[in-house]
């Protein structure tokens, strides 16, 4: 394995400092598990309804260390030749046919599958990148658990075995990241190697906090009165409920419209932006305006 | 608790994690290595950054998470003599220095004030609340939970209550449901025109930070009651079921929303399971032409037989349930349970009863809202025949009449409640025709087992009729009942 590397944080403070110069405000946990994560050199899970900043995380802990983002987006069907590596089988046919009279067997053979006919996947390049790098495993949920077994030898050991050419370890120990909507459980092999990191939807205080970094513009009491708004709605029984993204979405648009303080007709008028299924603006509309 | 010291840090952290196993959480030794580990990066003193170390590394399920914060609470608890129940007769210099810390401290955060609470009247308390749940004034708030819980609850040492007995007793005298209301009334005499949306931002807002009061007092409570009886012993007792192991029929208000929530992803794993089971499961019967034409690459020999890809017939299924107040819950999430998977099925229907019977499968056909459909279930279902108290035997003997003939031998049934039958007449040859003509007749009984049989329960007189009776207490019975039966 590497090196021992140097600590990227020292408190976490720092990290939650840093997040916040970045616009990504964290809280307690998301700033203790990430500070964490550096210090023990293990890969966090990251679970959470969507919407609520998982991938943005990374993003921004990668913007925060300088490093680079590699980003792995899982889907059903992902396999080792998708996510870790392949043989550049054209390449290594054209090597064979280029010189086919003078080489033993012998050589063609080791010569083939060497580093030069190798095809690095996000996994693989993260692991031998020689810059600093972040390694984002999205919707890792969406992958088969056989396919899962995959990311297991990197997770712990941070090396990836490739029988051709043996194993191959890690040159720094990257900071990971792996995001899940929580669409099945996984399994215990796969969480047993990770932190584990829920992040919800925000508080009110932190929600507000949110829109006034985000919406350039904005003023307090309008902030507030959104992140209120939202609050409501999410205590209703959704089909979808309102995600981060889309709580900036409605101001923005509230913006754009100028309105400086939302009243019952602009709240229905514009309720389509924060809700996706018809049945859920139906309930919710009749919610806010209905409160005898 | 000198927790600087490695040793004694590792002993208490492995405390610490017996308790989460006893509790139910799995934890497995490497994150028990891993929290170790973990601890060490963290500064001791700051009690949340502690907290979710050891969350981050030993709890990896969000539904176990309040399970954790309450057993985290009460085996990493204050102890200390303010906490005391009565005033401590041998004071050792030990807990002078202890007070006289706790004193600074208190006079360092503002919320010095409880010795002058001491003195007010009942109805200065509850105005000084008021004031306080209006204002958001957490610190006061903190004070007042503390002051209310010493007056109120009325704790006395070595007294085996639990901790919702006296969190009854507080919350009774403090009225909170009717300070809402002032609350809402004093904020409209102050003469800010509040619009109907505003007036419901404002009711919510008050309602959380009246939660945030319960809250803060039942952390008192458990503080107070670790503090009389230690650490150890109240852990059994206040440690807190998984949302899985919740019992239907004494869950609270707070309990059934984790359990709704939980609902839903375990409905989604569970259908997922029982599709790979149906695909992959068992072999069809043999393929006959498939195996002969095989064989001419033998020499028409059939060395390899060839399996018809399976095709199980999928159950049709009828849910018979006793809605009546007591099993209510439990009949909900059944419903809930076999509508959310009911692609596994090829036909539900569904008919709910107290001592009349009601068919409600269009409620859940019409609307994608399960909730709704639970709603319309619960209002406009007819299920009222005389007094509104469950008579089994009515019930069965109408669904008999009515859809007897439509139960055929594909049909598996389902029958819900905990048959306290009032004293009526059982009729239990109903359940009896309905075993010889269906394919399977099941019971389920949200009553512990030792409650069976007992009072007006006759669960046993129509058990006797069926293929079994499972109790069905928590969503980890209910699910293991449904995967046996698809």
């Amino acid at each position: 394995m590497a090196a021992e590397p140097s600590p990227r944080f020292d408190s976490v403070q720092q990290v939650r400092d840093g997040l916040r110069d970045l616009d990504y405000l964290a809280d307690d946990g998301i700033a203790g598990v990430a500070y964490l994560a550096d210090r023990l050199g293990k890969p966090v899970l990251v679970e959470g309804p969507a919407g609520t900043g998982k991938t943005q995380l990374a993003k921004s802990i990668a913007e925060l260390t300088g490093a680079r983002l590699v980003r792995l987006q899982c889907y059903e069907g992902l396999d080792e030749s998708k996510a870790l590596f392949e043989w550049n089988y054209k390449k290594q046919l054209l090597r064979i046919q280029a010189d086919r009279s003078s080489d033993s067997w012998a050589e063609v053979h080791d010569d083939i599958f060497s580093d030069e006919f190798l095809l690095t996947r996000p996994l693989l390049e993260a692991i031998t990148a020689d810059d600093p790098v972040v390694l984002l495993i999205d919707e890792v949920d969406r992958v088969e658990v056989e396919t899962e077994a995959l990311l297991l030898e990197i997770l712990s050991d941070y090396q990836v075995s490739i029988p051709e050419l043996g194993t191959i370890e890690a040159k720094q120990i990257p900071l990971v990241f792996l995001t899940s909507n929580n669409t099945r459980e996984l399994s215990e092999a796969l969480k047993r190697r990770c932190l584990y990191l829920h992040v919800d939807y925000p508080s009110l205080d932190r929600e507000r906090e949110i829109v006034l970094a985000k919406v350039p513009g904005v003023t307090e009491n309008l902030a507030e009165q959104i992140a209120r708004i939202v609050r409501s709605i999410r205590s209703l029984d959704l089909k979808k409920a309102p995600s981060v993204s889309e709580t900036l979405d409605w101001a923005r648009t509230l913006m754009l419209l100028n309105i400086e303080t939302i009243d019952e007709e602009t709240a229905k008028e514009t309720l389509h932006i924060l809700l996706k299924y018809q049945t859920d603006i139906a309930k919710a509309a009749k919610e806010l305006s209905v409160d005898e | 608790m000198s927790l600087t010291e490695p040793r004694s840090m590792l002993d208490l952290l492995n405390g610490f994690v017996t308790q989460l196993r006893e509790a139910g959480l799995p934890v497995s030794l490497t994150e028990n290595l891993d929290a170790m580990e973990a601890v060490q990066h963290i500064p001791l003193e700051d009690r949340e950054a502690f907290k979710y170390a050891l969350g981050a590394t030993l709890v990896k399920n969000q539904a176990h998470w309040r399970s954790f914060e309450t057993v985290f609470e009460v085996y990493f608890s204050l102890r200390g003599p303010e906490y005391a129940l009565t005033e401590a007769t041998g004071d050792s210099d030990l807990d002078e220095l202890w007070r006289e810390m706790q004193d600074q401290s208190q006079a360092g955060d503002g919320s010095g004030g409880a010795g002058s609470l001491d003195a007010l009247t009942p109805e200065e308390i509850a105005h000084l609340l008021m004031q306080a749940l209006m204002n958001g004034d957490q610190a006061l708030m903190r004070a007042l939970a503390k002051q209310s819980v010493q007056r109120f609850a009325g704790m006395e040492p070595g007294r085996p209550v639990g901790g919702t007995y006296y969190l009854y007793r507080t919350l009774r005298n403090l009225d909170l449901d009717g300070m809402l209301e002032k609350m809402m009334q004093a904020m409209a005499e102050r003469g800010e025109s509040a619009s109907g949306l505003e007036q419901r931002l404002e009711r919510e807002e008050y309602e959380h930070r009246i939660g945030e009061f319960k809250a803060e007092v039942e952390a008192e409570i458990r503080r107070r009651l670790v503090a009389d009886r230690g650490a150890e012993a109240m852990a059994k007792t206040l440690r807190k079921p998984l949302p899985e192991d919740v019992e239907f029929m004494h869950a609270s208000r707070e309990e059934m929303q984790s359990l709704r929530k939980a609902l839903q992803p375990l409905t989604r794993k569970l259908a997922a399971r029982l599709a790979r089971k149906r695909r992959h499961g068992r072999r069809g019967p043999l393929d006959f032409r498939n195996t002969v034409r095989h064989s001419l690459s033998y020499g028409g020999v059939p060395a390899e037989p060839k399996f018809k890809y399976p095709r199980p017939a999928k159950p049709e299924l009828m849910v018979v349930a006793d809605i009546s107040g007591s099993v209510a819950a439990f009949a909900r999430f059944t419903l809930m349970l076999v509508y959310a998977i009911s692609n596994q099925f090829s036909k539900v229907r569904s008919f709910v009863f107290i001592d009349g019977i009601d068919e409600v499968t269009d409620y859940f056909k019409s609307t994608e809202d399960i909730a709704e459909a639970i709603h319309r279930v619960n209002t406009e279902a007819d299920v009222v025949w005389v007094d509104g108290h469950s008579d089994y035997g009515h019930a069965f003997e109408v669904f008999w009449d009515r859809h007897g003939r439509e139960i055929g031998p594909k049909t598996t049934v389902l029958l819900l409640g905990d048959a306290r039958n009032n004293y009526h007449a059982s009729q239990s040859w109903v359940v009896k025709e309905i075993r010889a003509k269906a394919r399977h007749v099941y019971w389920l009984n949200p009553e512990p087992r030792s409650y069976w049989n007992t009072g007006d329960s006759i669960v046993g007189e129509y058990g006797a009729h069926t293929d079994g009776i499972f109790e069905c207490r928590n969503l980890r019975q209910l699910e293991s009942f449904v995967e046996k039966l698809a």
